[in-house]
């Protein structure tokens, strides 16, 4: 099967791949271009560790289509940070210990992330619908929810 | 150990009980953490696994000659890869295991025992051809009877998975056999007796349904087999020795030939204590001389790992009207899968555990089903039989007007107690979590209408085990410690926090790492609780047998005798002399040349005296009448830690623990159809708790000191999914004025008991 040749932008920079029709965003991220960040844990949607952002939108890798990317922006837990600087949720989940196994924060973060881009001042019923599509089986999401809303708080004080 | 306990307690601790930055925090915000499925190697193979479509089936044949001729196809393996094992026993943390099951768990021999059983595993150079391969598997199956639940197991004439099963423990033996692998039996006393003095006695049958630890990272690994016979293996595990002890018995290795490395590990709870892909990788790999691959998808995690038992159970409790109890008697049977092993033991022992009681007994009974061979899960055994203790318990506080804390107080068991299981118990929490529980505000909060409020314990016993770790002091005045338990909550957090406590430098300066396996003696898992509690204490001796030799580094240099040097803040300090005299660990690490070489330190040990864990947990909840729909208003979950290292790591584990409780308790549950194939094999129906389903999980953490841990510490990991089951059964129940006696407390459920009574 011949393979289609695709053009994106990944955290800023481009990439050009190969790749199936059939493959997904996520099976193109970590094992044509490396970027492990971004985590499967279920390939059907229904877990969220994928999350990435696609042209501003938030979705799951795991139902995007490799070559869905042609010619859109990709964001993914890799470009959070800059430079040496964590984003500010990073920090958060670190300080408050909102992460114990931390397979679902790639995902948590970047959903997070869009969460305060949309919403500057969500309200704990807020956080909780929209990380509602991220499972996060250890810590019971009250430290991942306070975060969230610690970070959301300072960013409004500053 | 006791002194060096006293000076710990009473001095003042600067880092132990504070909530500093974990030490792998960056890699696991940033995506920079490598778990299971994120490593590759050169010339690498994917492998796939081909499972049984059927409950129950005799395998008559294997035919892989199609699949071989599959160009891409390098290694396909079946049972006759495998030796063979007689049935021989080992202690696998709160489990025990035997090698004649695991190999047939790992590959099916004779017979498929459930749907997703293992039948053979092909490795190709894509994932395309090793699943076209698979499909090119010939096997003919002759198709058994099956039976799923422990009622119909256990009757004469059901199908037999095992036909040469003789129940374990009942004298004199079956002459036949059946699906009853075993009976336990704890307790004293005389519950007959203890019931004819009472005034209540409430008797009551539950059932439970098979639930799965639900980790968000399949399993997976890369196993790497060279010409020579040297294997590499990468895998996701709570114990990465466990998983070399596994791998070489089944394969015929020795262990100096099988190095493991754990990934950081994406969740475990239990389930990732025993070996499924990291056999068939390493088979795969040594056939075809190329590194394997392996990932379960999620399907196969639900159909073909280790979940934990759904039960059939009974209690029976008699009391006075002053709430004392006068007897407790319980009958648990467990859903072991496919092969015996269910944690009805342990269910068992702590059934009654919370309790001081004079006449007690637990009866359990070990039966094996076509489901997939039941693993260790958060506490095993332990919420099932304390669910229904708890219930009746509630219960009874109903039916005698009591307080159902004050009823708990008026039995709790204390130090002294003799515990159900045996053992007269050392300091325990049981008392200090009631009073905690009955003084918080949430206790006495008004409820809204529809809303009732539920309480109950729960008792988990924690392990020590075989553990080793290392520490190394750098040159530079830097610290490597060496740690042998995979880090699956923070626990590299708490071990540099031990570290930095004893040595008086800052916790930046050390650095943590998990070793493989050539790098220390054999390490028991991270399971049990028992990290921070056995590798704490291992990183505490080898801590200070390091000070020790500092401390004679710098008695050399300043030619005194040993005696004249204490320890003090990250200094060696001379005690006599005119002049206070100090050299720093760094200003002595740069000179370990030049006084005897490099300085480093190891303890190794079987640990012993971890400390039993309780926990009572307050929950609100709000019924709605119309569709049957349990919400979780508000939630306080208050334990005993003994000393809490990192607290907020130990809040983590507690905060976990209930929620996973809620799942268990609200939806959780494997539902099979008659061909007795798992019909919802993916987190959209077999739904895990999503972060809108609850509410925050208030905390408080009770310190009931271990003395057998310098600092005190006792597990906290297992005991906090305990209390959930009943505290919220009891909570729906008060809720409805109807008793629950099933679980999950699913809308229909809850709905048809409404309706029906
Ligand atoms: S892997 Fe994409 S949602 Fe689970
Ligand atoms: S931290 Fe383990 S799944 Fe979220």
């Amino acid at each position: 099967m011949s393979k289609t040749h695709v053009a994106t932008h990944i955290n800023g920079d481009s990439y050009e791949f190969l790749c199936n029709t059939q493959q997904t965003l996520l099976d193109v991220l970590r094992h044509e271009l490396d970027l492990k960040g971004s985590k499967e844990g279920c390939a059907t949607g229904d877990c969220g560790a994928c999350s990435v952002m696609m042209d501003d939108r938030l979705v799951c890798a795991c139902l995007v289509l490799g070559v869905e990317a042609d010619g859109k922006k990709i964001e993914t837990v890799e470009g959070l940070s800059t430079g040496s600087s964590l984003d500010p949720l990073q920090q958060k989940f670190i300080d408050l210990a909102a992460l114990q196994c931390g397979i679902c924060t790639p995902g948590v973060l970047v959903a997070a992330k869009a969460l305060l881009e949309k919403n500057k001042n969500p309200s704990e019923e807020e956080v909780r619908f929209w990380l509602a599509g991220n499972l996060c089986r250890c810590t019971g999401y009250d430290k991942i929810v306070r975060a969230v809303l610690e970070v959301a708080a300072e960013a409004r004080n500053t | 150990m006791n002194d060096m306990t006293q000076t710990n307690l009473e001095r003042a601790l600067k880092i132990v009980g504070s909530r500093p930055a974990r030490p792998d925090g960056v890699d696991k915000v940033t995506g920079r953490a490598l778990f299971g499925a994120d490593k590759s190697l050169p010339n690498m193979l994917v492998g796939r696994v081909l499972r049984s479509p059927y409950a129950h089936a005799k395998i008559i044949s294997i035919d892989t000659s199609k699949a071989e001729e599959l160009k891409g196809v390098k290694a396909i393996v079946t049972s006759t890869d495998f030796e063979d094992f007689p049935s021989e026993f080992v202690p696998n943390g709160e489990m025990v295991v035997n090698m004649k099951d695991i190999t047939r768990n790992v590959m099916a021999r004779e017979k498929a025992l459930y749907v997703g059983h293992t039948v053979a595993a092909v490795a190709a150079t894509s994932e395309d051809i090793a699943e076209q391969a698979l499909a090119l598997i010939d096997v003919t199956y002759e198709v058994l009877p099956h039976v799923l639940e422990v009622e119909d197991a256990e009757k004469p004439g059901a199908p037999l998975l095992h036909d040469d099963m003789i129940t374990i423990g009942i004298e004199p033996a079956p002459e036949s056999a059946s699906n009853v692998a075993k009976r336990v039996e704890f307790g004293f006393g005389d519950v007959e007796k203890g019931f004819s003095e009472a005034d209540l006695i409430i008797e009551r049958e539950f059932t439970t349904q098979q639930v799965h630890q639900g980790y968000i990272e399949p399993h997976a690994c890369l196993a790497s087999v060279s010409e020579d016979g040297q294997a590499e293996l990468w895998c996701t595990t709570q114990g990465p020795f466990v998983v070399r002890n596994f791998c070489s018995k089944l394969l015929g290795f020795n262990a100096a030939q099988i190095r493991v490395t754990a990934s950081e590990i994406g969740g475990g709870f239990g389930g990732k204590t025993v070996v499924y892909l990291e056999p068939l990788a390493l088979a795969l790999s040594r056939k075809s001389c190329r590194p394997v691959k392996m990932e379960m998808n999620r399907a196969e995690v639900f159909t073909s790992s280790g979940p934990t038992s759904g039960a059939k159970i009974w209690v029976k409790i008699g009391v006075k009207n002053n709430g004392q109890i006068t007897a407790g008697d319980c009958v648990l049977k467990y859903q072991a899968g496919a092969f015996q092993g269910a944690p009805v033991g342990p269910g068992a022992m702590c059934a009654f555990a919370p309790y001081d009681l004079k006449n007690v007994r637990a009866v359990g009974y070990d039966i094996v089903v076509n489901r997939p061979k039941v693993a260790a899960y958060r506490a095993p055994g332990g919420p099932i039989s304390e669910y229904g203790v708890e219930s009746v318990i509630d219960e009874i506080a109903i039916k005698i007007g009591m307080d159902p804390i004050d009823l708990r107080l008026k039995n709790a068991a204390k130090e002294g107690t003799i515990a159900p299981y045996g053992p007269k118990l050392g300091p325990i929490g049981m008392i200090e979590t009631l009073e905690a529980a009955k003084s918080h505000p949430h206790y006495s909060a008004p409820l809204g209408p529809n809303q009732a409020r539920g309480v109950a314990s729960g008792f988990w016993f924690n392990i020590g085990g075989e553990t080793s770790s290392s520490i190394t002091i750098n040159e530079d005045g830097t610290v490597g410690l060496t740690l042998g338990t995979p880090d699956i909550g923070g626990s590299r957090a708490s071990m540099a926090m031990m570290a930095s406590e004893e040595l008086g430098v800052p916790m930046e300066l050390i650095k943590p790492i998990i070793g493989d396996t050539n790098s220390l003696g054999f390490n028991f898992l991270t399971g049990g609780s028992r990290a921070t509690f056995s590798t704490g204490t291992t990183v505490v001796e080898s801590t200070r047998e390091a000070i020790e030799e500092l401390k004679k580094r710098a008695a050399l240099l300043w030619e005194v005798s040993l005696d004249q040097v204490e320890w003090f803040e990250g200094h060696a300090r001379l005690i006599s002399g005119d002049e206070p005299k100090t050299m720093s660990l760094a200003q002595i690490a740069k000179q370990a040349g030049k006084t005897g070489g490099p300085i480093m330190a190891n303890c190794s040990m079987n640990v012993t005296g971890a400390g039993p864990s309780l926990g009572t947990h307050i929950v609100d909840v709000e019924v709605d009448e119309e569709t049957g729909q349990v919400s979780i208003i508000r939630y306080t979950a208050i334990q005993d830690a003994g000393k809490a290292i990192h607290p907020a790591y130990v809040e983590g584990q507690m905060q976990g623990g209930a929620v996973q409780g809620i799942g268990w308790a609200l939806n959780e549950e494997y539902i099979y159809n008659e061909k007795g194939e798992l019909e919802n094999t993916g987190f959209l129906d077999y739904r895990i708790p999503v972060c809108s389903d609850v509410p925050m999980i208030d905390t408080v953490i009770v310190e009931v000191p271990n003395p057998n841990h310098p600092y005190g510490v006792r597990g906290v990991g297992e005991t906090p999914i305990i209390p959930p089951l009943a505290a919220i059964s009891n909570a729906v129940s008060r809720a409805t004025n109807k008793r629950f006696d099933e679980l999950p407390l699913s809308p229909p459920k809850v709905l048809a008991k409404l309706m029906h009574g």
